[in-house]
This record gives C-alpha cells, structure tokens and sequence, in this order.
C-alpha cells in the first residue's frame, strides 16, 4: 500500500524494441511490443480497475476485476495477462463490465469489514478505490468471516499481518517471490480457508522472512501494513534520497509529517536498487533519532575526565587551538584526520581538504583503508581505474557469476535479489568462499561450483583458475593482445601457465580439489559473459591487492570487461565507500586518485585553494597508530568512524588513541572511540543534510535533507566551522557549491551538477564532456589506462597460520540484520533477529573442544581473548571458525592481528589463527582477558 | 615508529615485486612503492635501518630500500 498514491500502470513495461498501434476507447495507443492492455491504458489515461496487478510484479491474471472487452474475441478477457495486438480495439467501460466487475468486488467485499475510517489504509486501500470505482457500498453475499477474529501477526517489529483485512491477492508471496526472491511466502487452504502463510505457519519474525518489505509495499490493503503508518498516521510528502547503509546506494523515498519519518520506501525510479530495499535500508532507521544521539558538544583536557558539555564555538575553538599547539611543539605532521565512509562526498572532500590546505599536511585517510583500498590500488594498477567496471544492472545480461568473498544476501541485499532472479533465469553461479554462504544453495539456486577454499589461499586459487584458463586454451588471446600489453600478456602468460599454479599443485594448499576448480575455470572461460563480484573477503588479508590483480588478470584474460553481462565488481561495505575514495581522502592522492607529487595537479588545487601543498604522501590509518605510539603523531580528527570497534588488534589501536593529546571525535553517539576523545562534535545522520553518496557501481545520488540536523550544524558546517577556527575559512552556503567545486578539480566528475543529478536521478561517474550523462560500463573499446596490464600473482603465504596452540582459522564478516559496527544497527528493533556476535564452528571441532550450541566460548589469538557464544553450523569447514564484530561487548577485534595488505595496509581481518575453548566461568574469563589487554596497553605506553 | 614493524611491511612489499624476473626491476620496483605509499618519516627510518645493516630485511627489500635517496 503507498501512503502517498503515484501512478500505477499495473504491469510491468515491456522492453521490446518494436511497437504495436492499438485503440482503446476510441483512442488510438502505441507501446512496445509485449505490453499488457492494462498498461497500454492507463498510459493511454483509461485506467482499468485492479486489485491482483500492480507494476512492480508480473501479471497474474486471479482478482479477474480488470475484464476488458476486446473486438473479435469472445468473453472478457484480463487485461493484465493480454498483450496488446496490432489494430487491437479494447474497450474498458460498458454496462457489462460494469456489472461483472461490482460483482467481483462484492465477493471481495464479503469477506472484507467495512469500517474503513477507523482503518490506516483508510484513502489510499486499493480494495476501497475498487469499490468506490464500481459503486459498491455493500455485499449482496453473506460475509465469509473466516479470517475475522484470527488474532493479528505482530510478531515483525516494524509491520504487521492482519489476515482479517487480506484478500489473498498473492501480491506479497509474487513480491518475496519476483522482487525479494526469499520465496518466504505462500497461500496456504483454500476458498474463505485460504491465508497467506510466512513459512510453515509460522510467525512473520520466526520465519524464513528477511523483513525486506517488499510484501508491506505490495499489499493492496492494510493487511500488511508498518506500525509507524499505523502510529504516526499518513505522511503528508516524501523526500528522495539515499540509504545511508550499504554499498548498493539504494534510492529511497522518506515519508514525512511534519519533520518525522513515518516510514521509508525504495524509490520506484532508482537506478540502483529498481524499487526494492532491505529490512536496514527499508525499516532501520529509527537510530537517526534515538536517544542515544549526542546533541551537544563537549570536550574535556584528559581521557579521563568527565565531559564537559560546551557551546559549538567553545569546542571548535578548543580543538582547533589545540591542533595549532601540537603542531608548534611537534611539527606540522603531527597531526591528521579521518574521512568517514558514512559520510557525503561533499563532507569527505571537505575534510581532507582541512587536513591538507587548513594543517597543510597530507595526513589524511580514510576507513576504506580496512576495507577496498587494495580495489583501489589493484583495479588502478590492471585497469587503470580505482573502481568497479559495471552498473548492478549489468548482471542481468551476465551467463556465469562467480562470487568471491562476499555474502550478497547478508551484506548487499538488494543486489542480491537481483543476482538470484538472474540465476534463477538460468545463469550458472561460482562461489569462492570459505563458508558455504547462502547463496550456495538455496530455493531454486544451486552453486555450479563451491570453491571451499581454505582462509588465506585467494591468490593460489586464482592463479589455479588462471593456471587452467592458460594451460587449456581457453583464454581470448585476440582480446589480450589487442586490449593489454602484449610484453605483459606474454610475461604473464608463461609465469601463470607454471605448474606450480596448476590446481593439483595448490589443492593441499588450498583445500580445493583440483578437479572442481578446472570444473570452475571452464564455465567461467565458456561464458560467454561471465562477471566477478567480490567482497571484503578478497581485500582483507595480506595479499588483498595481489588477489584484485589476480582477478583482473583473470577478467582480461578471458576478455570479460568492456561490456554489459561481464567485469570486475567490488562490492564495496559502506555507503560511500567509493565517494570517500573518490574524494582524495588517502594520503597520497588527491581526488580522482592523482598522486600529490604529481606538480600538475597538486598545482591546479594549491591554485584553487590558494596554498601551498605538501608534496610526500601522510600517514596511512595504521601508520598514524604507530607514529603515535613513538610520540609523533598527537592529533586526529575522525569524523563518523569508530576505530576502536571496527580497526584490528584493539589494544594496540586504543594504546595509540590513549598516547594522543587532541582527539576530536564527530560522530553521532559516543562510540567507542569517543572513550579516547577530548573533544566530541555531534554528527548528522543522512536524513539531516544535503549531499551525494556515490555506491559501489560508481553511481552519484542525492542524498536530500529530510530534517533539521538535531545538533543544529550538518557535517559538512561543522568541518567549515573548524578550518575557519584554523584560519582557513571556507566558503559554502549549500553542498551543491562543494560539488561544483569537486567538479572543477576532479576531470571524473567534470560534468556532475545537482541540477544534473535532480534531472537525471543519478550519474555513473566518470561524468564528463565525452560522457556528459555517465558512464554505465567502464572499459569499453580501451582501457583508461590504456592498455591493460597483466601483473605476476605470486602466491605468499600470510605468516597468519594454525599452528598446534591456534589450531583453528578465524574469519569474519556481517550478518543481514546488523551492519559494521553496529552503531545504527544496534540502536532499531533489528535487535529482534540478532543481538549478539556468535562465534560459528563447525560441530566436529565443536565435539573434539565438549562445545554445544549456544555454549559461551573462549576465542584465544596472538594477540587478544574474547568470550562468545557458539553456533555449531556446517556453513564454515572442519578448521575455520567465523564471527562477526558488529557488538562491542564482544570485542572481536581484540583478537585479530596488525597483518595487513602488502600494498595498501588493508588489515588481514579474514585471516586470524585461534583457539577456541568452552568457558565454565565467563566472568573470570574475561577478566582475565581484560587483565591481560591492560598489561599490553601499559606495555605499550608511549614514549614523549 | 617500531622498526621491526616496517621491516616486515617491507619485506611484503618485496615478497610481492618479487615475482618480477630481473632483479634490478623489482628492487626498483620496491623503491618507487616506498616512496609512492610510505610517508617520509617512515621512508628516513628504514633507510636508516638499511644503512645500520638492515636486520631483518630480505635481500630485496634492502636492495629496494637502498635505492631511497
């Protein structure tokens, strides 16, 4: 049901090239081919009354309300499943079909209460426009009353089931099914017995549900129905932005009354998500105003004192004096900043501009560090751009998919159901992971090959993949030597085709029999279009850039990029991870990745921003830690990033942290670390300022201002109001005037304006005069760097390994329900479906240790202890355990190492050696953990 | 900073530009990594190191460090 009506063609749009001329009502009609008579008329202005059909589902052809009548066929056919004809004559009103229609809604009618002004859907219930379209004000049939008194499903936090006001429509089973593809719904009886059942009778929450909404949105009544609509009443207008969660970027619409959210929908026109959200995006948003939030500023002289709450100028001032001071007494480079992955474009270009043009040193960084940034690094070096090669959509013209090190239906839900309808049409799946991942098996989609590889042996499998892609003949070597290096190729060529690469010699390495990887490589080869998609679980370990080149090495090889159906996709974890890379927030580069020593660019901004521009690459996130702990490195702006939860090797990062002497957390709640800050500047969630957050498919959106920030200062002004304190006033009355000014020094973005974005919705960067509209697919025709280049893989095995006291290999990763650190997550009802880290394992290692499910147990590294509770799965093999880290009480990060990526510093989250031991006592467990990380940080104590 | 933690983030560097054929042209390679990625201070430490003997380092790490100005 929409709280606020749009125009609904009833079917979906058909893509046919050709058209057809039909006539309805007199009214000569032209649409593409396979159009439905629906659709044609109510695009021809003739709407047809509706109750099964909507155009976000196929048609169905059950409500048999939109009977139309058409010359020379006999009886009334459903307009929703005929397709016009050429000279087709429709005609959609006549005493007939009057009559015909008032009864069918008479059926429904019967079996519906009529008390419409008490119900929520009351003014926008299709069921209510039916019969108000057909004159019916009452039924001539005796009320079928089966669904009344069945107590309501209340059991989902954010909607409910009423199945007294449901008319067994099948729009929510069609939507879990077509949109969502859960396939979690189902009618269940018959006649008045049937009902709409989520698994096997089970409540909404129990269920196979995702809580995705899809259904909610579907529901032509109030039978599904949000409790805030049902709370808070109608919204009065609705504000397009972008969801603040994921990589996917999806295009929402806020419902608003008079500045509350009443509810958020996926924006039918979005690019990137096509109508549809997840149960974040969709429902957990309640955190952008929980009471947790930190409304004032406060700053206090040491870590250990109380806060002190302030005015904005007293703590602005205060924190940029105390910047000032520590750059007196110790250098210019002793301080820098973070950019924020949660934050806009507008905002991370703002901040690394302070930390260079306003500190004049190139002491930026930026979460991405712990994520993409071998993407980054790898993509820039093979292809010669720092970002993913496709549009989401791309993956519907894709024959093979192989997924490596990514979870799509956990951490990108809404790419994921568009990856299932494409495997559900048929396309073969390849999964590279160490768990078997939902994707490997589920309804109506089998995995042609799981490469159950064992953590830290990416880089031998692709070789492997490479190795028989070579040793086989099956790479496109006209492609290779006309779009790379030829001296690369054929280098490459002979180092890959080795047989220490071959999949027999690295199966004992990887734990993948080899025949299933040449199983995987030949489907991969075949195509014809085959498309990788890849996650944190290629970055994340010391060789995270080596494996991005493997896969690009890869794609080139088997002339997979440069084209719809194919390429090179990172799925990128946060929202803006793209954008804040884009933005020049590493320390080396500017935006639009150009390194600071380049004298050209660097003079293009010292020009623009009228300074003089330091010429040597700052500190990496990591470097900063180190640098502090030797007494170099002593002030830190962060904005919107929790390093303490979210960074490995926390006693090392909280040691650092604890040896600084100003450090300013923005940030929306007091996070962790904000434990080790001096001074604390409330941030503003996504729905309290302008910007554009650009996702995982290189797509610029609007994110639009839905309320007043509730600290009175948006991101973006408290950064200008800090360089002005720092004497470097900016100069910005709206974000729009930053991104012109992006535009102006970025040549990828040239051509981005708002008034562009409000006009076409979104842009694929690069944006520019040879592309003035985007740019969908990368790579077509040549390559940006020209030609590509093929680069040796070598694999290096991580010094991270199981040894007789850490037997077991710990990875980690995100669960559907909670999101990175848990800072929105943890403040909505998501808690409902996940309120803790578990610690997975399989149920053999579990046996050997006396461990049960749900068992609290020890989880001992090199460097920390933590205590969780067990879940024994066979998702993960015999010697892997996984967790995830978006609770702090857990402290994962406790136990994971300072191993990082050779080329980028990326932490080697994917890979830690553990012990894990059943805990009798936890309390003096993790005492005793506590004890120990206090040990390490005072050894630790820095010098200075 | 803790020097045997730039060592070992050397040595991956070099582990990695190994795979190179000629010698000459992964030291280098080395070289242009470090200064491209590694702040000056860190740079002046571990050419520091290399000139004290440079424990630790692999052989083409050191060479690669070697070629720091």
């Amino acid at each position: 049901m929409y709280a606020i009506d749009h125009s609904d063609l009833g079917t979906p749009p058909a893509t046919s090239a050709e058209s057809v001329t039909l006539e309805i009502d007199g009214s000569t009609v032209t649409v593409p081919a396979g159009t439905s008579v629906m659709r044609a008329a109510a695009l021809a202005g003739a709407a047809i009354p509706k109750l099964c059909a909507t155009d976000s589902l196929k048609a169905f052809g059950s409500c048999r309300l939109c009977l139309v009548e058409i010359e020379g066929r006999k009886g009334f056919p459903a307009s929703c499943t005929t397709q016009v004809a050429p000279g087709m004559k429709v005609r959609t009103q006549s005493p007939r079909l009057e009559g015909l229609r008032r009864g069918v809604v008479e059926l429904y009618v019967s079996d519906h209460p009529l008390d419409c002004d008490g119900c929520p859907a009351n003014g926008h219930c299709e069921l209510q426009d039916a019969a108000a379209a057909t004159g019916v004000t009452r039924s001539r049939y005796a009320p079928g009353a089966t669904q009344r008194g069945v107590t309501p499903d209340v059991s989902n936090p954010y909607f409910d089931f009423n199945p007294d006001l449901c008319i067994v429509c099948s729009r929510c089973v069609r939507a879990c099914d077509e949109i969502q593809g859960t396939l979690a719904l189902t009618i269940e009886g018959r006649g008045f017995h049937s009902r709409v059942s989520a698994s096997e009778h089970q409540p909404f929450l129990a269920s196979e549900c995702v809580s995705c909404g899809a259904c909610v949105e579907a529901c032509p009544t109030a039978a599904l129905i949000e409790k805030t609509l049902v709370t808070l009443g109608a919204p009065a207008k609705a504000v397009a932005t972008t969801c603040g969660y994921c990589g996917v970027g999806c295009s929402l619409e806020a419902e608003v009354k008079d500045s509350t959210v009443v509810r958020m929908v996926p924006n039918r026109a979005g690019h990137a998500n096509q109508g549809h959200a997840c149960v974040k995006g969709r429902f957990a948003w309640g955190y952008a105003t929980h009471k947790d939030r930190v409304l004032k500023p406060m700053i206090r002289e040491r870590i250990t004192d109380p806060w002190r709450e302030v005015g904005w100028d007293e703590a602005i001032g205060h924190a940029a004096r105390e910047f000032r001071r520590i750059q007196q007494k110790y250098g210019r480079n002793a301080v820098g900043g973070i950019t924020s992955s949660r934050c806009t474009n507008e905002e991370t270009f703002l901040v690394q501009k302070l930390v260079r043009a306003a500190l004049l040193t190139n002491n930026v960084d930026t979460c991405a560090r712990v994520c993409h940034s071998p993407t980054g690094y790898g993509l820039k070096h093979t292809l010669g751009e720092s970002a993913g090669t496709q549009a989401f959509t791309s993956v519907m013209k894709a024959d093979v998919v192989m997924v490596i090190g990514a979870n799509p239906t956990d951490g990108h839900p809404v790419f994921a159901s568009q990856l299932k309808r494409r495997l559900r049409q048929g396309a073969k799946l390849i999964v590279v992971d160490p768990r078997a991942i939902d994707l490997v098996k589920t309804p109506h989609i089998e995995a042609a090959a799981h490469l159950q590889l064992r953590p830290g042996t990416n880089v031998a499998v692709i070789n492997a993949l490479a190795h028989v892609v070579v040793t086989e003949g099956l790479a496109k070597e006209e492609y290779a030597l006309a779009r790379c290096e030829p001296d690369s190729w054929r280098q490459w060529k002979e180092f890959i085709a080795d047989a220490r690469h071959s999949p027999e010699a690295t199966e004992s390495v990887t734990g993948v029999p080899a025949a299933r990887v040449r199983e995987a490589a030949r489907l991969y080869a075949a195509g014809p279009n085959s498309a990788i998609y890849y996650g944190l679980g290629v970055t994340e370990h010391s060789q995270g850039t080596t494996m991005v080149m493997g896969i690009a090495n890869l794609a080139m090889a088997t002339g997979n990029l440069g084209r719809e159906g194919v390429g090179v996709n990172p799925l990128r974890g946060q929202n803006n991870v793209q954008g804040s890379c884009d933005m020049g927030s590493f320390p080396h580069e500017f935006s639009g990745y150009r390194h600071v020593s380049d004298a050209a660019t660097r003079g293009l901004f010292e020009s623009a921003w009228d300074v003089t521009l330091a010429d040597e690459p700052g500190l990496r996130i990591p470097n900063m830690f180190e640098a502090a702990l030797d007494g170099s490195f002593k002030g830190m702006y962060i904005q919107g990033e929790d390093f303490v939860q979210s960074d490995p090797n926390t006693h090392h990062v909280a040691a650092a942290l604890s040896a600084m002497e100003c450090v300013v957390v923005q940030d929306l709640f007091l996070i962790e670390t904000a434990r080790y800050a001096h001074v604390l500047l409330p941030g503003s969630s996504f729905l309290e300022k302008d910007g554009t957050f650009t996702n995982a498919e290189r797509r610029i959106s609007r994110v639009r201002k839905v309320m007043e920030p509730l600290a009175g200062l948006a991101d973006w002004e408290v950064t200008m109001r800090l360089a002005e304190a720092l004497g470097y006033p900016m100069r910005y009355s709206h974000p729009s005037e930053i991104m012109d000014e992006i535009a102006r020094l970025t040549p990828t973005f040239r051509g981005v304006t708002y008034e562009k974005l409000d006009r076409l919705g979104s842009i694929q960067w690069p944006c520019n005069d040879a592309a003035p509209e985007g740019t969908p697919t990368m790579h077509v025709g040549n390559f940006v760097r020209g030609k590509g280049r093929f680069y040796r893989t070598e694999y290096v095995a991580t010094s991270e390994r199981s040894t007789s006291r850490y037997p077991l290999l710990l990875t980690t990763g995100r669960v559907l329900f909670q999101y990175n650190v848990g800072t929105q997550t943890r403040r909505t009802k998501n808690l409902a479906w996940q309120k803790e880290d578990r610690l997975e394992i399989h149920p053999d290692d579990a046996e050997t240790r006396g461990i049960r499910d749900g068992d609290l147990v020890g989880v001992a590294s090199r460097a920390g202890e933590i205590v969780v509770r067990a879940t024994l799965t066979r998702r993960v093999a015999r010697g892997v355990v996984y967790t995830t880290f978006h609770f702090p009480e857990s402290g994962v990060n406790l136990v994971t190492t300072e191993n990082s990526d050779w080329a980028t510093n990326c932490p080697e989250y994917k890979v830690t050696a553990v012990e894990v031991v059943k805990v009798a006592q936890p309390e003096s467990w993790r005492a005793r953990a506590q004890a120990e990380r206090d040990a390490r940080a005072a050894r630790a104590t820095p010098v200075g | 900073m803790d020097v045997q933690r730039l060592v070992a983030m050397a040595n991956d560097i070099a582990a990695f530009f190994a795979a190179e054929p000629d010698p000459a042209a992964a030291a280098e390679q080395v070289a242009i990594h470090l200064k491209k990625f590694w702040e000056p201070r860190m740079r002046e430490q571990i050419r520091r190191h290399a000139q004290a003997g440079g424990a630790g380092l692999s052989a083409l790490a050191l060479q690669g460090v070697k070629r720091l100005a």
